[in-house]
């Protein structure tokens, strides 16, 4: 029998597979064992959570490959990292260490303001940003097996993540509501590969997994994210940042199973501590946005 | 007929739309009390870890493992670690079949991979998607072993409970579905 590695149905799968779930940013062993402890279906190996990307400044690479083989050897549970937008070696390299799944990322500096990276061609699925349907179809034309939201990462601010799941969800309605021969002009219109609209047009949704992630800090977050449609959640700094983590974190996965139900999340939102301090989006500088980062 | 999927986390609706097309009801269950009302349950793909933390905070575990004493109940992958009596490295879950189950045994994601499988008595090349599979080390007298994969046990049958290491629900063939529906769960095997 043959055997087939790093094929659509094997890395998209595997996104299926974190449906309902959150993905919990950690930086060291410790915090992985509390992510997989609380019920995380994955945890993102970082040297810093993105608020403390924010705060730091200056350039962010991929995580010290120390920290991504420490955080692997501590859980059993999927382990991803984060690479810079086209920065084919930081990928390549996540990928010789086996990591599970690699965010091509713009919390991170990026590495190529033109190009991002033919991710088909690696045997490693990645999960990249969004922020509409023609960003979001040109990252799964170049390979992508998992969508994210970008939201604006590092701020415990859920509005911008609030927009573009909105967005990406109202264009695939109108896609799907297309005929035919309309959709060429709609992939000019979009920026978007005509082929991935056609699979969405047939298979009435995104042909991958979208997660909704930049700005999740309580409870009641991750479920307005599910309401709107996210297949889970990614939390980045909304855990660690938090009074108390582990609380935060149990809470938050329970929140996202049990979206809609209103009585369990007030229960779980009770004396679980502060949630991180947030940043008005306002106040944040044109260069500051993570958000503009991706092509 | 019914057919609960467990809708924790994982592949759920993948499953439902395989049970409906095999022509039974599909039910999301979330709590324990929609048991009762079922004829067999589908325990998905996930992450096993953090289904059982999942079914810990619902304080499903009982009514699950009564579930599967006496009904028909399919663990693909996730659901397989469910369901297996032993684990390796860690304590049982639900733990009603009588095998040996080791997790992410055939490596990380990188190694997940597509195959054809015979399986005895569904389908001689059947399409299986393997991903950060875990497989049936071993099983006791009176498990029936219904497909391998270069030597390991991938799929087993012990008397009203099926498992099998990859995922079912992410092809088109029905045949696997289908067997556990029409044979499994309209019998009605009880002990």
């Amino acid at each position: 029998m043959s055997i087939l590695t790093g094929s659509d149905v094997v890395k998209r799968g595997m996104a299926l597979m974190q449906k309902g779930g959150v993905i919990m940013d950690v930086v060291n062993a410790e915090q992985a064992k509390i992510a997989e402890a609380a019920g995380a279906v994955a945890v993102m190996a970082l040297e810093r959570v993105p608020s403390d990307i924010r705060a730091a400044g200056g350039v962010a690479r991929m995580a010290d490959p120390r920290i991504v083989e420490e955080v692997m050897n501590a859980v059993s549970i999927p382990v991803m990292a984060k690479a810079r937008i086209g920065h084919i070696v930081e990928a390549r390299v996540l990928e010789a260490m086996g990591v599970d799944y690699i965010d091509e990322s713009e919390v991170l500096t990026p590495a190529d303001e033109e190009f991002h990276l033919l991710k088909s061609q690696y045997t490693v699925p990645f999960v990249c940003g969004c922020r509409d349907l023609g960003e979001a179809a040109r990252r799964i034309g170049e390979g992508a097996a998992m969508l994210r939201t970008k939201g604006e990462p590092g701020t415990g601010n859920i509005v911008e993540a609030v927009r573009h799941l909105r967005k990406v969800n109202a264009q695939v309605r109108a896609v799907v509501a297309m005929n035919e021969d309309e959709l060429m002009t709609e992939a000019k219109n979009l920026g978007a590969p005509y082929e991935v609209l056609l699979a969405i047009k047939r298979e009435g949704r995104l042909p991958v997994v979208n997660f909704a992630a930049g700005g999740v800090a309580t409870p009641a977050d991750a479920a307005l994210m599910m309401e709107l449609g996210a297949d889970g959640v990614f939390v980045g700094s909304g855990i660690f940042k938090a009074e108390n983590p582990e609380k935060f974190a149990r809470s938050i996965v329970q929140a996202t199973t049990h979206y809609q139900d209103y009585e369990l999340i007030a229960d779980v939102s009770k004396q679980i501590g502060t949630p991180m301090k947030g940043i008005e989006i306002r106040q944040l500088a044109q260069g500051e946005r993570m958000q503009e980062r991706g092509w | 007929m019914k057919i609960g999927v467990l809708a924790l986390q994982g592949a759920v609706t993948e499953h439902m739309k395989a049970i409906k097309a095999c022509g039974a009801q599909s039910i999301a269950v979330k709590q324990g009390e929609q048991l009762k009302e079922l004829d067999g349950l589908l325990l998905p793909g996930g992450e096993s870890t953090a289904m059982r933390r999942l079914i810990d905070y619902a304080q499903m575990l009982p009514a699950l493992t009564e579930f599967a004493k006496n009904k028909p109940v399919f663990g693909t992958c996730a659901g397989l670690i469910l369901l297996a009596e032993t684990v390796e490295g860690e304590e049982a879950h639900i733990g009603q079949m009588r095998m040996t189950a080791r997790r992410n045994a055939f490596g990380r994601q990188v190694d997940s991979f597509e195959t054809e499988l015979a399986i005895e008595g569904v389908s001689d090349s059947f399409p299986a998607v393997f991903i950060r599979a875990p497989k049936i080390a071993a099983v006791e007298n009176g498990v029936e072993v219904l497909a391998t994969h270069e030597g390991d046990i991938v799929c087993a049958k012990d008397r009203h409970l099926l498992a099998c290491s990859f995922h079912p629900e992410l092809t088109g063939d029905r045949s696997l579905m289908k067997y556990f529906i029409e044979k499994m769960c309209s019998k009605q095997t009880v002990n």
